[in-house]
């Protein structure tokens, strides 16, 4: 053992526990500079990304109505279009840090307004989705891991991975088509498209509707994603299986389902955490596909629309915030792993 | 105390048998050091599990005080409050996301022992870290190699057991360290009657610490006896090799042929395509055609499974 140490034991512990605090801090404060660096290249990459689109905005929004080219020069004008593209940077960049996202072309509307209105189902659709992917997918592939080989694990894995590779689109339509439209003799149980009924009812039975009309998207969208839960889950407590520490649990008498419970998962959960804090930020920015297939009014469905006029300040809105968020949660990501783990956590 | 009755071992290895365990009697004693001394492969591993009842043996049976081992869930729970085990590789036996004071408070939470504190603090100290309370909340990277190593050991010595079996547990370890856990051993035996059973390729660790030592090739024990029976005066060529090669020894034995492959045991004695003494020439018929009997369980004299050597006087 080491030499005992010319301060007292506490006074040591008491140093230890204030260094590791302060090194938390500063591991915090570096990932934090990193993401801001990330958001700022990432406005700078929003405008210019979306100049490149084709179309010309003032002639959509004229939408083929008569206009002179007096009238479109001072549609253009009205939208800033008018100015040269690096004085129209500077006061994009200008507006943004002030966090004025500007006015939609087509909405005529302020951005934030428009996704504030669509950001709640947005975040109940995918946040929904998520959580079921997540615990569906962590469940069967701690299962799968502990008994590699096993029929369960052969099926588990099999069957996630057919959904993986399955196109959304595809997915998305099919069940349209067999659960909301019907075929044959199943009848079409499932609404369509939105988030509601048209007459929609009021209290405890609104809720019911809106769960009604979520069920065909989640369902969607957790079907082609839990695999890389499964997988990432499967493969670390896989790699837990083979651990001196679980054959010392087993020797002291614990129970195959309790070492799993106890030990395998916990450790194993450690990249599934990373994993779906990474895939939180994409939670904001919805499923575009799934969002436009079922007409839901999300944040997915917004940017959908925006681009097709293109609407640049609603684009460049959308973007920004669900680039952000990815960012912002991937910087979450880890400074959590940092906690959860004690060995990253002193070094 | 502990005694394996003709254990066998078998695995299935690409579509052929491996017998890791072909056929071995072994007892450990009350308060005695058992050294089990092999080459990798030669199924010491596999022996000192199937020991621990982790492994079922495929024929033959484990019994501990005279009752064969049930391998049952509550029966097997209490035998192994009786028998721990301790890795080469404490780093790896310790769970990493665990305090110190989880991982020897597990096995006293498992068998549902009263005053885990108490229980806790009293294992670490005996097993060398003291003030125990000092590392109650550390976690396994904090500490250095030794020290893990005993916090191993401490979680053993929580449930009490009367015997430990440790497969390799300071083969991992600094050389000075080393001795540390060696004496920890030692000293455990003196305060607590703990029995252990060591399994080693280091002949030296056997000899430090031993009272008696077990020899195995390929799958069987070919030569037990007392330590200073066994390292001063082998009987076995294989035995005689393996002490060769220590650095004080005069003349080297190196060993030709094949490392040995438990899918193909050789007929007669398996050691004679290595043997050196066959090699020589002076080998006999019998060495490959008639198969050796099964070493019979020893707590005294020693015994050889040799064609050529003389046969064992009583000691």
């Amino acid at each position: 053992m080491t030499a005992t140490p010319p301060v007292s034991q506490p006074a040591v512990e008491a140093l230890e526990e204030t260094r590791a605090r302060h090194g938390l801090l500063r591991y915090a404060a570096t990932k934090a500079g990193g993401a801001l660096v990330s958001i700022a290249m990432v406005i700078v990459a929003t405008f210019f990304l979306f100049r490149l689109l084709p179309g010309d905005p003032v002639r959509a929004l004229a939408q083929g109505r008569n206009m002179t080219p007096e009238q479109l020069d001072l549609e253009r004008a009205r939208l800033g279009l008018d100015k040269s593209l690096p004085e129209q940077f500077v006061q994009f960049v200008k507006q943004t840090l002030q966090f004025d996202l500007g006015t939609s072309y087509e909405y005529k509307r302020p951005v934030l307004d428009l996704i504030g209105e669509r950001i709640g189902s947005t975040l109940l659709l995918t946040g929904t989705a998520l959580v079921m992917a997540v615990s569906l997918g962590i469940w069967q592939g701690a299962r799968a891991g502990w008994k590699p080989g096993s029929r369960f694990d052969k099926f588990s894995t099999a069957i996630s991975l057919v959904l993986w590779s399955v196109p959304t689109f595809w997915l998305g339509l099919l069940l349209l088509m067999v659960f909301a439209a019907g075929v044959g003799p199943i009848p079409g149980v499932f609404p369509t498209r939105g988030i509601s009924s048209v007459d929609a009812p009021e209290g405890f039975a609104y809720v019911l509707d809106v769960a009604q009309h979520m069920v065909l998207p989640c369902l969607t969208m957790v079907a082609v994603v839990y695999a890389q839960y499964l997988l990432v889950m499967r493969s670390s407590v896989l790699d837990e299986v083979g651990q001196d520490y679980i054959t010392t649990a087993r020797a002291k008498g614990l129970r195959d389902d309790d070492i799993r419970r106890r030990h395998a998962v916990p450790n194993a959960l450690l990249p599934t955490v990373t994993l779906v804090f990474m895939r939180i930020g994409f939670v904001v920015g919805g499923a575009v596909t799934v969002e436009a297939i079922f007409s839901w009014p999300g944040l997915g469905q917004l940017f959908y629309e925006a681009i097709r006029v293109p609407d640049f300040t609603l684009m460049q809105g959308t973007f920004l915030l669900i680039t952000a968020s990815v960012i912002v949660m991937n910087t979450l990501a880890d400074v959590v792993y940092h906690l959860l783990d004690p060995r990253v956590r002193s070094a | 105390m502990l005694e394996a009755t003709e254990v066998a071992v078998e695995f299935a290895s690409r579509g052929r048998r491996a017998r890791a365990v072909d056929g071995v009697n072994l007892s450990i004693g009350a308060g005695e050091i058992v050294a089990l001394v092999g080459e990798s492969g030669c199924g010491k591993t596999t022996l000192a599990r199937t020991l621990l009842g982790l492994e079922r043996p495929t024929s033959g049976q484990v019994s501990y005080d005279g009752t064969p081992l049930s391998y049952t869930g509550r029966r097997l729970r209490a035998f192994r409050r009786q028998v721990q085990l301790v890795l080469q590789d404490p780093m790896g036996s310790l769970n990493p996301r665990q305090t110190v004071y989880e991982a020897v408070a597990e096995g006293p939470r498992i068998h549902g022992l009263p005053d885990e504190e108490e229980v806790v603090a009293s294992a670490l100290s005996r097993a060398g870290l003291r003030p125990p309370e000092r590392f109650f909340l550390r976690y396994p990277h904090e500490l250095s190699g030794g020290q893990r190593q005993r916090v191993v050991i401490a979680g053993a010595l929580a449930l009490s057991p009367k015997l430990l079996i440790a497969d390799e547990p300071v083969a991992s370890l600094d050389a000075s360290v080393r001795g540390e856990i060696l004496a920890l051993l030692l000293r455990l035996r003196d305060e607590l009657g703990l029995a252990a059973l060591v399994v080693t390729h280091d002949l030296g660790l056997a000899w430090n610490i031993a009272d008696r030592v077990a020899v195995m090739y390929l799958g069987r024990i070919v030569e037990s006896g007392s330590t200073e029976e066994v390292l001063t005066n082998p009987q076995h060529p294989y035995t005689q090799a393996l002490l060769s090669v220590l650095p004080e020894s005069p003349q080297r034995i190196v060993l030709s042929g094949e490392p040995p492959d438990p899918t193909r045991i050789p007929t007669g004695c398996r050691f004679h395509p290595r043997c050196q003494l066959v090699a020589a020439g002076k080998g006999a018929d019998a060495c490959h055609t008639t198969p050796l009997p099964v070493l019979p369980p020893t707590t005294t004299g020693s015994e050889v499974a040799c064609h050529l050597a003389q046969v064992p006087t009583p000691r």
